[in-house]
């Protein structure tokens, strides 16, 4: 799946040499279908190999993995760890070691950071047990999880 | 220069697109652009969807000539991801860029009867960097200006900022519809939710399943939204959630064209009678899907970040329901 997407995609941006860039990524796929009556979807599925896959990348070996601990690094676009183990009363201090600004934002929960530039830390204090997921805001994909015990 | 700025927003959108396509007619177009857009015909393949088919005209194909010459047509721009305030080596100058692709815009040769936005115009939603998009959106020559808002410009405030400065004469939390030379035109709003994936909710599926309930089935409808409303990366959070139920009230469209940004990246897909169009970026390009930790900005060799950024232009020619799209990358 990956080949085939890098043969689409990369030379659709890479290799066109005019001022003019291939509109999708879909040009040799397409013409086939050019004239043709066929109701069938002209970009097919193969060119959408993330659809039916479960999440991928996040569940690296040892990342979910809870760890006790109540500081987390956000670095390289990631929240680590991913998931850790609080007791309740305990403040966590994320701190951000990206160039890029970050925040750490409950999900469904009590806590939402600012803004962190680098270098900047946000300190919570739980005091309710539960499970807390959270994300970035500005980057929604990095996810993580606070555990927090009786 | 001696036409008016752009009317930043939905609130006057009715009818707008009539006199600004009366205005650009193909009489104003000088000899000079008349010959680049042959080359860019040369160079381009136009992908027009006919009744949910995509053809591909490869070339100099007269059928887009003469979309591009026929003044009742619906001309549009699609521009996206701008990140105004992002600092880093994968654009050390996204104001630069992005004032690049606005006088891009404005070169055309032809004036859009308006120009959308699909999100991240700033990078960190502060009330500097809403000012600067307003002003510099404020510099493309086009009858209307549109936006939808990217997760970046609601970092900390679910996008009070955001409706503040583009939000007049919208619904709910910033969607809204309008009507422009036969073609229907929703935009939506599905970076709110504190989740992975985008999310459309409830209110704003019923607001679409209300818009196009008196829609003639021939009607073409154009979606706009920022996260694309097909799963793309859902790893990434490159999807929407509850995009199918707000699809099924468009299945029975002759034509569903739905334009995103958020991936930085050009990327098509068609599922029936809906083709889905990811856009690039003005500012920095994010890995294809899978190929990384993450979609973190990616850093291109020197002088080459041009070839990933781009602007957009769709063209619709009533009675062909066609539309014609064009990606262009920033020169």
């Amino acid at each position: 799946m990956r080949q085939f997407r890098t043969k689409l995609v990369i030379p659709a941006i890479a290799a066109t040499a005019g001022a003019v860039i291939v509109a999708g990524c879909g040009g040799p796929t397409t013409t086939a279908a050019a004239g043709a009556a066929g109701p069938a979807p002209v970009v097919t599925e193969q060119v959408m190999p993330g659809m039916s896959m479960p999440p991928a990348g996040i569940t690296a070996s040892g990342q979910d993995t809870p760890v006790a601990t109540n500081a987390v690094s956000i670095q390289n676009f990631a929240f680590t760890p991913a998931i850790v183990t609080i007791k309740t009363g305990t403040t966590m201090t994320w701190t951000n070691r990206d160039q890029d600004s970050h925040t750490a934002t409950a999900m469904s929960g009590p806590f939402h950071s600012p803004t962190l530039n680098t270098g900047q830390s946000y300190q919570y204090t739980f005091t309710t047990p539960g499970r807390f997921d959270y994300l970035c805001t500005i980057h929604p994909f990095m996810t993580a999880t606070v555990v927090v015990t009786p | 220069m001696n036409t008016p700025p752009p009317s930043i927003g939905p609130k006057t959108a009715t009818g707008t697109g009539t006199e600004a396509g009366s205005a650009a007619g193909p009489g104003s177009m000088s000899r000079r652009q008349l010959l680049r857009h042959t080359a860019w015909f040369g160079a381009a393949v136009v992908l027009t969807v006919a009744g949910g088919e995509v053809i591909s005209h490869l070339g100099g194909a007269p059928a887009a000539a003469a979309l591009i010459q026929d003044p009742h047509a619906l001309r549009f721009v699609q521009i996206s991801d701008s990140h105004l305030g992002f600092h880093g080596p994968a654009n050390t100058d996204v104001t630069g860029s992005f004032s690049h692709a606005i006088n891009q815009v404005n070169t055309l040769g032809f004036r859009p009867d308006f120009v959308m936005h699909t999100g991240d115009l700033t990078h960190l939603s502060t009330p500097a960097q809403f000012d600067q998009v307003r002003q510099m959106l404020g510099a493309l020559r086009t009858g209307q200006v549109f936006t939808v808002p990217g997760e970046h410009d609601s970092v900390d405030d679910h996008g009070q900022k955001y409706r503040a400065m583009f939000g007049t004469g919208t619904h709910g939390d910033g969607w809204y519809s309008f009507d422009v030379k036969g073609v229907h035109v929703i935009a939506l709003v599905n970076t709110l939710a504190l989740e992975k994936l985008g999310h459309l909710g409830t209110d704003q599926l019923e607001f679409i399943r209300n818009d196009v309930a008196g829609l003639s089935s021939d009607t073409p409808v154009v979606v706009f939204s920022h996260i694309p409303l097909f799963a793309m990366y859902p790893a990434w959070g490159w999807g929407t959630d509850d995009a199918t139920q707000a699809l099924s009230y468009l299945r029975r469209f002759a034509s569903v064209t739905c334009l995103n940004g958020h991936v930085h990246q050009l990327f098509t897909k068609t599922d029936g009678n809906v083709t889905f169009y990811s856009a690039t970026t003005t500012a920095y390009p994010l890995p294809h899907p899978g190929q990384g930790p993450g979609p973190i900005p990616l850093t291109l060799p020197a002088g080459q970040l041009g070839t990933a950024l781009g602007v957009r232009d769709i063209t619709y020619q009533p009675g062909q329901h066609a539309l014609a799209i064009r990606d262009r990358r920033l020169t």
